[in-house]
């Protein structure tokens, strides 16, 4: 059993986020985790979706779903962080009166995927963009 | 709390079809920010929100929200209706403040989730 899934993501468009981890979400009740599980990776892949509609052009989502556990890898074009530690810190954003205003860009996203996944790694340039893997046992 | 007795309480109007108004609800929470929603481990809650968009329902629809109650005489939009439909949330609309829905549900026993 392995399954990819691939999705686009336009920035600054908030109606496509969501769309990725929700399509993620209905894969993996059928495959079987537990819902527990389902529930971490969905909102760490939210959270991952928001973050490119909020500050990327562009973006791009691969999950890759075996028996053992689920990767996901998010890639952006976009301004790229400049201090990734920083970016971690819950509460620091660089997010805009808009975003804000939908509910989000509350300096959580990084560290809730954190909380979320068993394995992350974030590697990002200033000016071309920003690539977030992470991965999550079953 | 059963969804029947959370309209009562609050005199809400049901904005999804098709709900179950026996459905049980444990525990709720009251807040506008969908990143505050997204870190709790509690599922199937009631979600009190001055917030009205659709990203609200996905944020719900990650979160395994069951129903959410939009406070303030908002009115949810057929974009949030079809979608919280396709998930099985739960849309109410009140026409009292977020303070006001959140103390008579909790005064009538409705639990918070912290």
């Amino acid at each position: 059993m392995a399954v990819k899934l691939f999705f686009e993501i336009e920035g600054g468009d908030f109606t496509q986020a969501g769309k990725a981890s929700s399509k993620i979400k209905k894969v993996l009740k059928q495959l079987g985790p537990d819902a527990k599980t389902i529930k971490k990776v969905v909102v760490a892949v939210y959270e991952a979706e928001v973050n490119v509609v909020a500050h990327a052009y562009h973006g791009e989502v691969l999950a890759e779903i075996d028996e053992r556990g689920i990767t996901v890898t998010i890639k952006d074009r976009g301004p790229g962080i400049e201090d990734i530690d920083k970016a971690m810190e819950i509460g620091f954003s660089t997010a805009t009166k808009e975003v804000r205003e939908m509910g989000f860009g509350a300096g959580m996203g990084l560290s809730n995927i954190k909380k979320n996944t068993d394995e992350l790694e974030i590697t990002s340039t200033v000016g071309e963009g920003t690539t977030v893997i992470f991965r999550n046992f079953f | 709390m059963k969804i029947s007795e959370i309209i009562k309480h609050t005199e809400a109007r049901v904005a999804t079809k098709n709900y179950d108004p026996d459905k049980n609800l444990a525990k709720a929470f009251s807040s506008d920010l969908m990143s505050d929603v997204l870190t709790l481990d509690e599922d199937n809650i009631l979600l009190i929100t001055g917030l009205s968009n659709v990203q609200l329902v996905r944020t719900a629809e990650m979160a395994d929200i069951g129903a959410i109650l939009l406070a303030r005489d908002k009115n949810a939009t057929p974009e949030m209706i079809e979608l919280a439909e396709e998930n099985g949330i739960v849309l109410l609309e009140t026409p009292f403040s977020i303070f006001k829905a959140s103390g008579l549900l909790f005064s009538n026993g409705l639990k918070p989730v912290y």
